[in-house]
């Protein structure tokens, strides 16, 4: 019992990850309603910017942690711009494999500049875990679940009132009638995009603390799948509990399949039957927009 | 279909033909003699190649079927081929013959692939790409752990496939194996797009409630886009891994889904020829690349180490290129390019 307490644990952990780049998945959807298969790739461009920048560039974390979150503006603005733009009305297929191609090309200029050998951030946080019902968690875990609570809770209250927030979600739900009310599409997309980069680097240093970066990380991105599927593709509280289940759902399943079944690895494809069952039964997940078509 | 300017024809049969012209019909037979040819002037090691290419070609005008002609997005095509590999080994090692064996490896990636376009009826667009996803992720799951059938990490090896007491045991026999299926399953393809079938995906593609009103059945005509395109997929898998005699992962990996759908989208959507031509220009691209790198290897040491991050990068960057600046891809170039040659030097 007290196993699977901890992969719940671990479960939550992981999964508050998934949420901060489902965050960012669904801020690109909900505005221009592209599906980004290279956010994982944006997860690792960010954390592997901010290695360098305390390890090789020996400046004090703080600073390379805000000076990584400008990175990702810039990286966002100049995917947009470049790869995003010039597709505007084109079909879903095209949209889809734009993205799919930056995220090649994002992991092959990491594996070039930074190689394929796991690289570890120096600790920033204390070792000593926390003791919590019991069971020992380490402080960057609770720090990661703290981090992404607060860009949730800063994200719907942005969202909610502020006037950029508000026009985002205008040009969401009907780009013509928001254009025509002097919202400018273009940059609210170059904004979301930014977002997007801005979470997925924060998930990516977070991770970075954690584990460890290699060119890998970029699969994190499909791991994302279910957890957006599974909270709706265009809800950000869909993201957030979505991402949390699937961590958990993940953990628990890899856990049972070793212990009944002793079947290792289970772990990546759990998320992906829970998705196929989602789909079935539920295709726009938990708190997804259901579309109506109408002849 | 229309016909060229001072091209006329007579009957609705000779205006349907594949080939309607002499010239066309020309050409195409110095292709396939070039092609009948092509082993008795170039090395085994160029013969590798091209075999690689023609099952290239041979998948992506199966995927073309379903994604460029009835518009359901698929990233798990590698997995279906691997489900006709792994049902061909698995027959094949027990003694079934060549022909027979392929075949079942062909109709068990049907029914797999049938299975995963089931959800396609409910799904639509990026719903439908992530629900192949996740057949693409559980079935690449199933290959390495369902040991008995699969030989798990390991693989299968196989024997070399012999016709009718005819042992293709080189390089240079299996490519007019390869050859023969590929034109084959280009024939199949053509004729299909041209049938009642070949409508009705279009239809479906175009908009699937016209198509609906218009008195397809969006579930029917979808299951078979998905049958007979995993079907050929499957063939083709089943004649991949005869390529090198071994059942193995790498070869149904998601990148190679990527890569597949890659090819459609860079040769153009829909299109026989585009298929065709995508795959020959995105096979040979990392083979000219790895040629690239070669010959530079004495001015940037460092390049051939870097060479798996390069294709990754290059390819990335083809299809990104390809998608913004020749979205109706490389067989409309080809038009263009024909029409120029015809016209010149009119403009019209």
């Amino acid at each position: 019992m007290e196993q699977y307490l901890q992969l719940v644990i671990n479960g939550l952990v992981v999964g508050s990850i998934y949420s901060l780049v489902a965050l960012g998945f669904v801020i690109i959807y909900k505005a221009t309603k592209v599906v980004n298969f290279a956010q994982g790739e944006l997860v690792m461009v960010g954390a592997y910017i901010c290695f360098s920048l305390t390890v090789q560039f020996h400046i004090p974390f703080f600073w390379s942690f805000l000076l990584t979150l400008g990175f990702s503006v810039l990286l966002g603005l100049c995917i947009e711009r470049l790869a995003l733009r010039p597709l505007i009305g084109e079909s879903g297929i095209s949209v889809i494999m734009v993205t799919i191609g930056l995220s090649s090309v994002l992991r092959s200029l990491v594996q070039l500049v930074w190689g394929h050998d796991l690289q570890v951030y120096p600790q920033v946080l204390p070792t000593d875990p926390v003791f919590i019902a019991g069971l020992p968690v380490a402080p960057v875990y609770i720090a990661a679940l703290a981090l992404s609570a607060l860009l949730f809770a800063v994200f719907t209250l942005f969202f909610k009132y502020s006037r950029l927030g508000i026009a985002m979600r205008a040009t969401a739900h009907d780009q013509q009638a928001a254009q025509s009310m002097g919202i400018s599409v273009k940059n609210i997309f170059a904004l979301s995009w930014c977002i997007a980069a801005v979470v997925s680097s924060i998930g990516g240093l977070i991770l970075g603390n954690i584990n460890g970066i290699d060119p890998h990380l970029g699969h994190l991105g499909l791991a994302v799948f279910p957890a957006v599927i599974l909270g709706g593709l265009d809800s950000l509280l869909g993201a957030a509990v979505g991402g949390l289940l699937i961590g958990v759902i993940e953990n628990v399943c890899d856990g049972l399949a070793v212990n009944l079944f002793g079947l290792g690895g289970f772990k990546e494809v759990a998320a992906f039957v829970v998705l196929v069952i989602i789909l079935m039964i539920r295709p726009y997940g938990l708190f997804g927009t259901e579309e109506i078509e109408r002849v | 279909m229309q016909g060229k300017c001072g091209l006329y024809f007579t009957t609705y049969a000779g205006e349907r033909q594949l080939f309607a012209t002499w010239t066309s019909r020309g050409w195409l037979a110095a292709l396939l003699l070039a092609l009948a040819l092509l082993p008795a002037y170039v090395g085994t090691y160029y013969v590798t190649i091209v075999n690689t290419v023609l099952i290239s070609v041979m998948a992506a005008a199966s995927l073309n079927l379903l994604t460029g002609v009835c518009g359901q997005i698929s990233l798990g095509h590698a997995a279906f081929m691997g489900v006709g590999a792994y049902g061909a080994a698995f027959a094949l090692t027990r003694g079934v013959p060549f022909i027979p064996g392929v075949l079942f490896g062909g109709l068990c990636a049907a029914v797999v692939g049938m299975f995963f376009g089931i959800p396609s009826l409910r799904l639509k667009g990026i719903y439908l790409a992530i629900a192949t996803l996740a057949a693409q992720l559980i079935l690449q799951f199933v290959f390495l752990h369902w040991d008995a059938v699969t030989g798990g990490s390991s693989g299968i090896l196989l024997q070399h496939p012999v016709i009718l007491g005819f042992d293709f045991d080189t390089h240079e026999k299996r490519y007019y194996l390869f050859l023969a299926a590929t034109v084959l399953v280009l024939l199949l393809l053509s004729n299909l797009m041209r049938s009642r079938f070949g409508r009705a995906f279009v239809a479906i593609r175009d908009y699937h409630l016209s198509a609906e009103i218009a008195g397809v059945s969006l579930f029917r005509f979808k299951l078979y886009a998905f049958a007979v395109s995993s079907f050929l997929a499957g063939v083709a898998g089943a004649l991949l891994v005869h390529r090198t005699m071994k059942v193995s992962l790498d070869n149904f990996t998601i990148d190679m889904s990527i890569s597949y759908l890659a090819m459609i989208i860079v040769g153009g959507l829909g299109s026989i020829s585009g298929a065709v031509m995508g795959a020959v220009f995105l096979a040979l691209l990392p083979v000219g690349l790895g040629m690239a790198a070669g010959s530079l290897s004495g001015v940037f040491p460092d390049i051939t180490s870097q060479i798996a991050a390069l294709k990754e990068g290059v390819f990335g960057l083809v299809v990104i290129l390809f998608l913004i600046f020749e979205p109706e891809g490389l067989a409309h170039r080809w038009r263009l390019v024909k029409a120029y040659w015809k016209l010149y030097p009119f403009a019209h």
